[in-house]
């Protein structure tokens, strides 16, 4: 019987003029990974600070780890781990000492705050860094030492904000196999990220925020569904040949054929994918047509994503720009 | 899976003991940075330096303050203002430590944990005042090894030293108000355009007598020249005493000041960071 770790509900937050927050719902039940996905002004830090009990809230109700976010913000914060968008570990301390200091602020005596942070440099990768200052760290191995440091009391629920922003992609993997491996150890994670590659790789299910209210809550494979069917394309290898192909796409087609001059591609959704792709093969090679490329293409959660968000990713950028005026 | 729940603090005495701990585990971050960083703490030393030996090798030879010609004791005279200055400009080195770890994150994490949400604050203040004393350890020895001499007793002697204590103490409420109060490091840097007038306009090189009148009187009245002052007089060293009342009740003053400064900005600061969660 699955149990709902975090839930929110109708959560509103104001600054000064604008609404951060407008009505948003949030659930995450025990053990699964939670994407909080939206543009830069979402409201996606704003739900992770109240939360975490960092900022209040004006209006709705939020509990994590079954106790109130506003009333009993001490449980709260003895059942949480937090990892903000800024790696917040000391730099002029070592790794090691790091995550002593913490785990002498999360309460921790003494002997069991150095035995806790011997047992997190190791499952972090981290004990032959151990010794040495944070600051000559790469920037993934300061996230990990982050998330290690949030990691001390095993809390119930971890949240995550932009865990890999800034990361070369070695380092963002070393997060995502730790935070795959804490959430298999039974650890509910909420993350927000601006990657969609990375929510669709991490999370159980996302939830998609824009202005401070959803948009749509489903599972990474459920998101992509919203956007349709399956699209077969061809890539000319010569654009003269561009007329011919859509007419092959398009008699195979179930919906518009859509040409991309700039590319040189022709595509269109299609009902039996496998079937339409080896006729439309076929048809190439009876025409004895020379193509660049022919396929299938799924859907990818950016465009699922860009769709839900109706605009373009300038048309994002302009709007941030309006959120913050 | 959650078995390292904490030592529970739900009495009042659990709570205070907890409370403590979370000080000294503050406290101890503060005293590694200065093990690591000892360039750093050098710097922070330098500009008194500095300018002690600008005032006492450069001005100091045109300086006229016991009224016996141009130089005469204006190395006692200058020592204890550098004293009192270096206690005044140390609010910047609380207000830049406190923004940055706001700026870092480091607040909003220790903010989301069940520690005692003074510890930063306080334990600031703790480490800081510690801080101080091992500064003016520093530049007493310095002093003593440019010639500078306590005339005083061993206790108006240390009685001295606690007075400059004491000004920092008040002052470090200020520096963690400016800290939460800046967007970021940068403008902490640039709470120095604050601190510079706020230390020179004083008696800490040159009498407020010697100034124009409204300088003078607004030099006269600063909590600086108080315990610059009252310092003076508990080391026995040249005081230039001008008329007005600060002046005239340096030690009482020196005393005082502080206790208002604490009482206005105490709590400005403690408000400020219980507001990081409006």
């Amino acid at each position: 019987m699955p149990t709902t770790t975090v839930e929110a509900n109708n959560l509103g937050k104001r600054f000064k003029d604008t609404a951060a927050l407008d009505g948003f719902d949030l659930a995450a039940e025990a053990g699964t990974v939670l994407g909080l996905l939206g543009p830069n002004g979402a409201g996606k830090t704003t739900t992770v600070r109240i939360l975490t009990t960092l900022l209040r809230f004006d209006t709705g109700t939020a509990a994590v780890a079954g106790f109130d976010v506003g009333r009993d913000a001490r449980q709260v914060r003895r059942r949480i781990g937090l990892t903000g968008q800024q790696t917040a570990v000391d730099d002029l301390l070592t790794a090691r000492q790091n995550l002593v200091l913490f785990g002498k602020l999360f309460r921790l005596t003494k002997s069991r705050a150095r035995e806790r942070a011997d047992q997190l440099l190791a499952q972090f990768g981290l004990a032959e860094a151990a010794d040495r200052q944070a600051k000559g760290f790469s920037g993934g191995m300061k996230r990990r030492l982050d998330l290690a440091a949030s990691m001390i009391l095993a809390p119930q629920v971890l949240f995550l904000d932009e865990p890999t922003t800034g990361l070369d992609p070695a380092g963002r993997r070393e997060v995502w196999d730790a935070v795959s491996g804490l959430a298999a150890d039974g650890t509910t994670v909420v993350l927000t990220t601006h990657y969609l590659d990375e929510a669709d790789r991490l999370c159980d299910r996302i939830a998609v925020i824009d202005h401070g209210r959803n948009l749509v809550d489903d599972t990474p494979a459920g998101l992509k569904r919203r956007m349709g069917a399956d699209r077969l394309e061809i890539v000319a290898a010569d654009p003269g040949d561009l007329p011919v192909l859509r007419e092959i796409v398009a008699a195979l087609a179930q919906g518009e054929t859509t040409t991309d001059e700039g590319a040189s591609s022709v595509s269109a959704p299609v009902g039996e994918p496998v079937a339409a792709l080896t006729a439309a093969a076929t048809a190439v090679q009876d025409k004895r047509l020379t193509v660049a490329d022919i396929g299938l293409r799924r859907p990818t959660l950016d465009e699922a994503f860009l769709e839900l968000i109706g605009a373009s990713p300038n048309d994002t950028a302009t709007k941030k720009k309006e959120d913050r005026l | 899976m959650t078995t390292l729940a904490p030592v529970p603090d739900e009495t009042l005495g659990g709570r205070i003991k907890w409370t403590l701990h979370d000080y000294r585990a503050i406290v101890g971050q503060e005293f590694t940075h200065l093990w690591r960083q000892p360039v750093n703490f050098a710097w922070q030393l330098g500009f008194p330096i500095v300018m002690v030996l600008l005032f006492v090798y450069v001005f100091g030879s045109a300086m006229d303050v016991t009224g016996q010609g141009a130089g005469v004791d204006y190395v006692a005279y200058a020592m204890p203002g550098m004293f009192a200055m270096t206690m005044a400009f140390g609010f910047t080195n609380t207000a830049w430590a406190v923004a940055e770890a706001k700026e870092k994150g480091f607040i909003d994490r220790v903010r989301s944990m069940p520690m005692a949400s003074s510890a930063v604050v306080v334990g600031r203040n703790i480490a800081d005042t510690l801080h101080a004393a091992v500064d003016l350890f520093v530049l007493f020895v310095i002093a003593l090894v440019i010639g500078w001499r306590s005339e005083g007793t061993f206790w108006e002697t240390l009685g001295a030293f606690a007075i400059l204590l004491w000004l920092r103490f008040a002052l470090i409420w200020v520096g963690v108000w400016l800290g939460l109060l800046v967007k970021d490091v940068t403008q902490a840097g640039n709470l120095f355009a604050i601190a510079f007038p706020f230390g020179m306009v004083s008696s800490v090189f040159t009498p407020p007598e010697l100034m124009p009148g409204w300088l003078g009187a607004i030099a006269a009245w600063n909590p600086v020249s108080a315990t610059a002052t009252a310092i003076r007089e508990l080391f026995g060293n040249p005081a230039a005493i001008g008329d007005s009342w600060p002046e005239q009740h340096a030690l009482l003053a020196a005393i005082v000041w502080p206790v208002i400064i604490t009482a206005i900005f105490l709590p400005l600061a403690v408000r400020k960071f219980q507001n990081l969660g409006r």
